[in-house]
Order: C-alpha cells, then structure tokens, then sequence
C-alpha cells in the first residue's frame, strides 16, 4: 500500500478517536428536549410521536369542516369580486406556489402600498389557537372578516375603501353554493368568512420527509437532517423547539427575538398593542416551521432573506436586546450544525402535488 | 429517630409559616389550578415548572400585576387586596388562563 492509500484511513482512525473523545454527547440517542421530554432520537421512535399533527385541523362546532364548504371556501379564496376593487383575491398575499405567502419582505395592497408586516404562510394555520403575527384574531373566521372589511387587507389603502361582500350575493353560482354548503344561513359576511375559514383548515402539511420519518421511515431522512433536528429540540443546542414546539412548530405564543427593526424608531411593539405587558414590546407570535422553506422571505419584517439568515440572526442572539425574550441567547453552533439546521428546515417540506385552482362562479 | 422527626416537623411548619396561602403552578403550559377563591389579603404563590419561561399578568381591575417573565424553578407571590374576579393570563402563552375569585 501506497502511503497516499494510507491517508484517509489514518485519518479516519484519528476522526475515529477523536469522535470517541465526544462519546458522551453522542453515546445514547437519548435526549431532555426543550419540554423537558426525554427523547430518543431515532426513526418512528414512540417519544417522537408528539412531532405528528391529527389528520385534519380542529373545526368550531358551529363552522364543522364539509367537503361544500371547504370547495365554496376555495373559489373565494381565490374571487377578486372579493375586494372593493374587484382587483384583489386572499391569493394576491397568500399564493399557494410561494408557501401561500406572498415572496415579498412586506406585502403590497392592490395601489401598491406597502403594508407594515409580511404576509405569513397560511400552512396549519388551522391548527394554531391565534392568529396574526400580533394575535389580533382569536380565530380564522374572526381574520377573514377582518380582511374582507372595508379596511383590511383585501381593501383599505385608497382613498374610499369599500368592501366587495356584496358582489357576492349578485353572483347566482355562490347563491347556489352557499345554500348547499350553509343550508338556512344567510350570505353575508359571516358566512363568506365561514366559508374561507373551512378553506384554510384544509391548507395542511403533515407528510414531510420528517413526519415519514417520525412514523418510521429511516431512510425519509439525511443524516445531516437527523443531526439538524437534534440540534433544534437540544435546550443546549439550538434550542428552538422551546418556541417552535410540538406538534405543529409553534407554542402559539409571542416573543421578542431582537430583530433589527426593534431599534429603529417608533418600532412596530407587535403584540404589545394587545395586550400592554411590558414583555411584549416588539413580541411577535412563533410561526409553523412546516414547508418553511418555501416561503422567504422570513420573520414578520421580512428581514431574512433565507434560512440561513434566520440561524444567523439566532446564533447572534439576537441584535437588539432591549426586550429580548429570555429564551434567546447567543448560540454556540459551528458552520456544520448550522447547516445542519438549515437542512432539517427544509426536511419540513410537504412534496406538493399540483395546485388545482377553482373555476370561479360566472 | 424521634428527634429527628421533631425536627423535621418543626422544620415544615416554619417553612410553612412564610409560605403563601395558596400555590399556583404552572405546567405543561398550563396553570394549575384554573380556578382558585380566596379571601382578600391571601397571598398566592404562582409557581413555574416548565423549562420554559412564563409569564404572569393580570389587568382586571381588583388587581393590576405583571409579574414579568420568570423561569423554572422559580416563584413570585401576589397578595390580593380587594375583592372581585381576577382574570390571570400569561402573555407568552395567551392559552394559560386562570382566574382568582378574591372574597369578602
Ligand atoms: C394585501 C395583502 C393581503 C391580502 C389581500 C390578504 N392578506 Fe392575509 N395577511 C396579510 C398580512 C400582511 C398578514 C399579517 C398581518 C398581521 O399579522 O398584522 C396576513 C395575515 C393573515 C392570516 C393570519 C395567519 C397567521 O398565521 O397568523 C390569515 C389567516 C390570513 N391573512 C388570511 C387571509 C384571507 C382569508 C384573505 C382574504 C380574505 C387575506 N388574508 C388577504 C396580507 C394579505
Ligand atoms: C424565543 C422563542 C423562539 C426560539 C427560541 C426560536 N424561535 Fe424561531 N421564531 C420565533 C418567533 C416569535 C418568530 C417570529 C418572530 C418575528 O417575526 O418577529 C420566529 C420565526 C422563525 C422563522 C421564520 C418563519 C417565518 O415564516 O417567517 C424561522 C425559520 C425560525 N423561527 C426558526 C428557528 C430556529 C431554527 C430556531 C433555533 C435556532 C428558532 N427559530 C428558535 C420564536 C422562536
Ligand atoms: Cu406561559
């Protein structure tokens, strides 16, 4: 043997080794999570069971999810005879073919004005408790009717904004499909925002690389993926699951995470506007992090232009830390677990098949 | 055996002596209990068990308080001195609920 032959495996002796000196780190595949769970990671491993979402998102008992409203939901969703200007749909912000959020830092109303936050990802939102990044909205239905107002997001901007809710009612196609879908309730609002409610509850994500994997799939995952997921539930690592917690990501609770635009002047205090509790200024609520990777740019500022950026910005822990949520801290990940988290990220990701649009009412 | 039991005895009864009238924990982000009556000038203890930080705060009128965020471990008390419902949340997790019905 060559000594060149030679190389790699004196050097795989001496990883050998030096890995081994790590031993006790790596020694069990058991860990305490952030929830102070111990887990052991391994595919379809019973702890691990708690990561998976029930089939379908939980529906208000008088809002029951029907295959009529969630297809009635559908065509509004994507109707711009929605908004005051017959020019903007709930897709302007929310497309399914970017995350069903909108690739703009901040989203842009229908005249072109900017508005003060990104828009999220509509993906589980049917699973969370609240809704907006500032929580304003206790259910989707509560949003919906929100957005549709004369002054939400489908409207508002110009100078005399006016809502499209009554263009609907003008439309026989949705008369029709309203009398099967809420057979005995009136068209109106509360209705329309019943109606696109049962539509988002049906905008799911639960059989990514990591789901298959935590039913039992080895192979669904990479190993760099393995070690990404490790990293974000160990409290000594990323500790990300503290906040992005089980089963769907998030605590639906609201943090300050340091972001640059905390120390701008009269910067947007978030959640505090709610409710007026000291740590609440600049506390925004925790995203889902399923399909993630498909919807940058990220946080409510839109000032991370890839998951990258997002793990950068933790490992600083934070940059303005005038409030900061005491779960932050500056992380110490080399290169490798931070691309390893970047990995795991993007192991979240759903295979989608193709996005049918609805054929609209004429 | 027996002194040491004494000792023991004495011990809890101190202890119990500066200790609130009433524990509230807070685990698996959830308060426990949810529902909690007491008199007016009782002290309540909330308690944190998670690892995560929590939060305490009330803004209903009988008694206004934000306890800020404290972590595990650790505990911080409110005397209530007037009477009325209390709605206590924390503002981390608006899920964790609970409310003090402060008596005569
Ligand atoms: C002009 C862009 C725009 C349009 C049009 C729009 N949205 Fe949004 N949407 C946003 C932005 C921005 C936010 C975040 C607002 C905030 O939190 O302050 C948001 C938030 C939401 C949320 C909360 C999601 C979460 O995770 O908290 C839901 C649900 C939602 N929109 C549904 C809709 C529906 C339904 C429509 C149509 C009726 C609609 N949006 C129209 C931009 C838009
Ligand atoms: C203190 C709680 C907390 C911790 C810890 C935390 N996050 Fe977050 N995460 C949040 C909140 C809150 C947001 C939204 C903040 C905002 O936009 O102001 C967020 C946003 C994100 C986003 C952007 C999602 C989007 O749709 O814009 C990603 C990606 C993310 N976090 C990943 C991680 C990773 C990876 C870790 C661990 C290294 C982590 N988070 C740790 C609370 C947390
Ligand atoms: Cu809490």
């Amino acid at each position: 043997m060559t000594c060149r032959r030679n190389a790699p495996r004196f050097l795989a002796a001496t990883l050998a080794t030096s890995l081994a000196a790590l031993a006790p780190a790596f020694a069990s595949d058991a860990i305490v999570d952030a929830q102070g769970d111990t887990v052991v990671v391994a595919p379809g491993h019973a702890s691990l069971q708690k990561w998976l979402l029930p089939e379908t998102a939980p529906s208000p008992a008088d809002n029951v999810t029907t295959p009529e409203r969630v297809a009635l939901g559908k065509k509004l969703f994507f109707d711009p005879r929605l908004s005051g200007t017959g020019r903007s749909s709930c897709a302007t912000c929310h497309l399914p073919e970017r995350g069903w959020s909108d690739g703009y830092p901040k989203s842009i109303r229908f005249m072109g004005e900017v508005m003060t936050r990104a828009s999220p990802t509509l993906v589980n939102t049917g699973y969370n408790t609240i809704q907006q990044w500032d929580g304003r909205s206790p259910t989707l239905e509560h949003q919906a009717a929100n957005g549709m107002s004369a002054t939400g997001s489908m409207n508002g901007g110009s100078e005399k904004p006016v809502t499209g809710v009554a263009n609907i009612g003008r439309i026989k196609g949705y008369v029709d499909a309203f009398e099967r879908a809420y057979p005995g309730e009136p068209l109106n609002v509360a209705t329309l925002a019943k109606a696109i409610s049962a539509f988002e509850r049906s905008i799911v994500s639960r059989n990514s690389p990591f789901d298959r994997w935590v039913r039992g799939d080895a192979t669904a995952l990479t190993a760099e993926q393995v070690r990404g997921f490790r990293v974000f539930i160990d409290p000594a690592g990323g500790n990300c699951s503290v906040c992005h917690a089980p089963p769907n990501f998030t605590d639906n609770g609201f943090h300050n995470l340091g972001l640059m635009s905390f120390g701008e002047d009269n910067p947007d205090v978030g959640r505090f506007k709610q409710r007026p509790v000291a740590l609440l200024k600049g506390a925004f609520k925790t995203p889902t992090l399923r399909d993630v990777a498909l919807s940058a740019p990220y946080f409510h500022d839109g000032s991370a232009r890839n998951l990258r950026e997002v793990v950068d910005h933790y490992v600083t822990g934070g940059q303005v830390r005038s409030n900061l949520s005491p779960n932050m801290r500056p992380l110490a990940l080399g290169p490798e677990d931070r691309a390893a988290l970047v990995a795991f990220m993007e192991a979240l990701t759903t295979p989608t098949e193709v996005f049918v649009y609805p054929v609209l009412p004429p | 055996m027996r002194p040491l039991l004494a000792l023991l005895t004495l011990a809890v009864v101190s202890a119990s002596a500066q200790a609130a009238d009433f524990v509230v924990d807070q685990k698996g982000n959830q308060f426990a209990p949810r529902k909690l009556s007491v008199k007016v000038g009782d002290t309540v203890e909330f308690r944190n068990t998670d690892t995560t930080p929590h939060n305490v705060f009330s803004l209903s009128a009988p008694k206004t308080f934000d306890l800020g965020a404290f972590t595990k471990g650790q505990s911080k008390k409110v005397t209530f001195d007037k009477p009325g419902v209390v709605e206590v949340e924390c503002a981390i997790h608006p899920e964790m609920k609970m409310s003090v019905e402060v008596k005569d």
